[in-house]
């Protein structure tokens, strides 16, 4: 299938999106879409899958002009789109998921089982997935159930295909399985666009790319003519200064121990320490048990045995707002679910964590609040018009840096970090990774779990290794490689 | 983002709309309608649904509901009858069923905080359990013989100024939790627990403690709703309350607030029982059998509900 977009534009309400892309997709290719967030590109992608039509300009899709009613016909016409929040029914098993809406029945409306299997089947060997079709889909791992969508894209005989940051989640196994069923679709002659944030990713899967900035396509090249900085230039429309600042840390005294924390069959006898000014980064496949170690020292799940010591005092952690009272803070992997109150605004969230400040007697004192909120948003960059913006309607970047704001004004000791810069654009990264800097400038001490292992050699002064629940390495930032790290992460020494 | 404000502030004041509109039509009908002691006997009318939906709101806020309000107000009702027939002071008899009430709604709080049940299956359960213990104090015989106490007697029956005292004690009640909702801590912990009850357990707020308190201020208005019962009556009736919890419900629901918590106002709560009150005044004004109204008060939640989807 060959697809021409040109010059689409698109508003809402006031609100211009997209003002003049350009999009070419060739049969066989892999087409990365890139730009930072907010930048249009999910809503070029809805707009050629029907959701919504657009404003100005053409669609072509072998050279006939066309324009979906709704993404169902654009469906029937080959086009599939897997978004990023997956469309999966969790109680349901595999199979039902397979032929959700597209169940195969009988004359009586009695459903064929065998046939669907056997459909289903046929898909899974082709695509080498080897996942029971009567396992409950929610309880398939982030990585499964994306392949459960990209088999439910190929029974619709999709000839195009766009993936919304389909590895996000997913492990470097199950990135490298999704890599090779790529390839096989593409030989295949199945169009794929590919939406990342990943420029490792891009690199190593894709044929061609288009940036886009503030609404506007800015160039496509090929990926073999094309480099990192020239794809950076291009999504920020300037020069990016290297991609991680540079660390001067000055350490002081050990802030935070932790000794032989165990939670039976999760994780086994973690211990570690961190100082004044230090950035820990935490690293390991997914699955190892990293966020649930740190959950675990938050207060949010328990442990069987072990201590967590403060400045040198074991402290009982019954709950995250005993946590929070000694001095820690917990930045989770996902913000919208755990991170935000979507409906409340920047100010609500960021005073959430302050209540006790503003209201020592019960009754907020709405100026105090205020004037802490304005110098919050100063100090953290947050990118809005007013305190009173819905967290909702915030880009990723700028609600990450709710979050943080968050915790930050808290005055912690110990800040943990969990994937702090998932999903979130290459300039809202930079500003995040200053702030890291600055608040371990002045003694905080910063635990950072993160899956990005550029970003944990960048940004770590020493780096953690977690496989299986146990800790498998220790590694200084100075001797620390990526290898080194893969190989304590997947159990080798 | 002008239209999106200008949304959200047409449904702030749908209800309120909807209430002028409701008072120009029943007015029309029948003038007898603002005649001052037809609204006064109106304010004492919706006194009691006003207290529970009172309550009901910080509930429904968090994204729960309470079942059991009505069998709260039965079983304080009768106990607090039962003390006075037995010589205490009507006063302290009255406060006692009032802490007596916050004390139920703590334990429906603690069984679904703590023990992390449903709320509608929590308070269900409560609700036949409270009622059970109402028939069983009371043997399902009305309590009488309560005495004579003026100070008790003006609690139900008195007025303050020309209002009616329960129509008092209804404004100061929705005062004092307007205040708490919107101008202390707890209100906004409330709405954050409706929000994203995970965000704000990891924002460490005692999400436990703010839930057992919630659902311990809904029995307490339940309860005192139930001691200005007992004084207009003069008595406890064992089955006294039954389906008022719909009633409260309704009226948070008509003031805008959303079941699925986080959004809501408990000034629209004042709004939607205020409704629902005139609708059943205006009724009986305009003689409408009792059986039709029950009909008119569905259609009307099923409208109002089906705009605030429009809405959004």
């Amino acid at each position: 299938m060959h697809i021409t977009m040109e010059n689409i534009h698109k508003a809402f309400g006031a609100n211009k999106v997209l003002e003049g892309v350009d999009f070419t997709l060739e049969p066989g290719e892999v087409h990365a879409l890139m730009g930072e967030n907010g930048a249009g590109k999910s809503t070029l992608m809805n707009i050629l899958t029907g959701l919504f039509p657009q404003n100005e300009g053409k669609i072509t899709i072998d050279g006939k002009q066309i324009q979906f009613k709704d993404s169902k016909e654009a469906e029937r016409a080959g086009l599939a789109f897997i978004r990023q929040e997956l469309n999966i029914w969790p109680q349901m098993t595999v199979l039902e998921n397979l032929f959700i809406g597209r169940e195969k029945r009988n004359a009586f409306g009695v459903l064929k089982e065998k046939e669907m299997k056997t459909l289903a089947e046929a898909i899974f060997s082709r695509l080498d997935i080897s996942i029971p079709l009567d396992k409950e889909a929610g309880a398939c791992s982030v990585g499964e159930q994306q392949m459960i969508e990209i088999a439910k894209a190929l029974m619709l005989d999709a000839e195009v295909i766009i993936m919304d940051e389909p590895t996000a989640a997913l492990t470097d196994r199950e990135i490298e399985k999704l890599f090779k069923i790529m390839k096989e679709l593409t030989a295949s002659g199945v169009s794929l666009v590919y939406i990342s944030h990943r420029m490792e990713e891009i690199f190593a899967i894709c044929d061609r790319i288009t940036v886009m900035r503030d609404g506007v396509s800015v160039a496509t090249s090929f990926i073999k003519d094309t480099n990192f900085d020239e794809i950076v230039k291009q999504m920020v429309g300037r020069e990016l200064e290297d991609r991680y600042p540079a660390r001067n840390p000055k350490y002081g005294e050990v802030v935070m121990e932790v000794s032989g924390l165990t939670r039976k069959g999760v994780f086994e006898d973690i211990s570690f320490s961190v100082k004044e000014g230090e950035i820990l980064g935490v690293s390991g496949l997914m699955g190892a048990g990293r966020t649930e170690i740190m959950r675990a020292i938050f207060g949010l799940d328990g442990f069987d045995s072990g201590e967590v010591k403060i400045g040198g005092k074991p402290i009982s952690i019954k709950n995250p707002a005993c946590a929070a009272n000694e001095g820690l803070a917990f930045i989770t992997e996902d913000r919208k679910d755990e991170g935000l109150v979507l409906d409340f605004s920047i100010r609500e969230n960021i005073a959430l964590t302050n209540l006790k400040s503003f209201s020592p007697n019960g009754i907020v004192k709405n100026k105090d609040e205020t004037a802490f909120v304005k110098l919050m948003v100063e100090r953290l960059k947050i990118k809005t018009e007013s305190q009173e913006t819905p967290a909702g309607n915030l880009s990723g970047g700028n609600q990450q840096k709710v979050v943080i704001a968050k915790w930050v004004g808290t005055s912690p000791k110990v800040l943990i970090m969990d994937e702090p810069t998932r999903g979130i654009d290459v300039g809202a990264k930079r500003e995040i990774y200053n702030l890291m800097n600055e608040l371990t400038e002045r003694g905080l001490a910063i635990i950072m779990v993160s899956s990005d292992l550029p970003e944990v050699l960048g940004m770590s002064d020493r780096i953690l290794v977690i496989h299986e629940g146990k800790v498998s390495g220790e590694l200084r930032s100075e001797e620390a490689t990526q290898e080194k790290i893969m190989t304590f992460a997947t159990g080798g020494n | 983002m002008k239209t999106g404000k200008l949304t959200a502030l047409w449904g702030k004041f749908v209800p309120l709309l909807a209430l002028i509109g409701l008072i120009v039509v029943v007015t029309v009908l029948n003038p007898a309608f603002i005649d001052p002691a037809n609204i006064m006997n109106l304010l004492r009318q919706i006194s009691i649904n006003g207290l529970i939906a009172f309550g009901m709101t910080f509930v429904i806020l968090t994204g729960g509901i309470d079942l059991s309000v009505g069998s709260i107000l039965a079983l304080t009702s009768a106990l607090a009858a039962g003390m006075m027939v037995s010589g205490v002071d009507p006063i302290i008899a009255v406060i006692i069923g009032v802490i007596l009430g916050a004390v139920f709604g703590a334990f429906n709080g603690l069984l679904i905080a703590k023990g992390k049940m449903a709320p509608f299956i929590v308070t269900l359960a409560t609700m036949t359990i409270f009622r059970g213990l109402t028939l069983v104090y009371t043997e399902g015989k009305p309590i009488t013989g309560l005495g004579d106490s003026y100070a008790f007697q003006l609690f139900g029956k008195g007025y303050f100024l020309g209002i009616p005292v329960p129509a008092v004690t209804m404004v100061i009640a929705f005062a004092a939790l307007w205040f708490l909702l919107h101008k202390m801590s707890f209100g906004r912990k409330t709405y954050a627990l409706g929000g994203n009850e995970k965000a704000a357990l990891i924002s460490g707020i005692k999400v436990d403690r703010v839930k057992v308190m919630i659902y311990s201020i809904s029995g307490m208005m339940a309860a005192l709703a139930g001691m200005i019962l007992t004084s207009r009556l003069n008595s406890a009736q064992p089955t006294a309350g039954q389906a008022y919890e719909m009633d409260a419900i309704a009226a948070v629901v008509l003031g805008g607030t959303s079941l699925a918590g986080g959004k809501g106002r408990i000034a629209g709560t004042f709004i939607g029982v205020l409704i629902i009150g005139i609708l059943n005044n205006g009724m009986n004004l305009l003689g409408i059998s009792s059986f039709y109204q029950q009909v008119v008060k569905g259609v009307v939640i099923l409208i109002a509900v089906l705009l605030d989807r429009k809405k959004s």
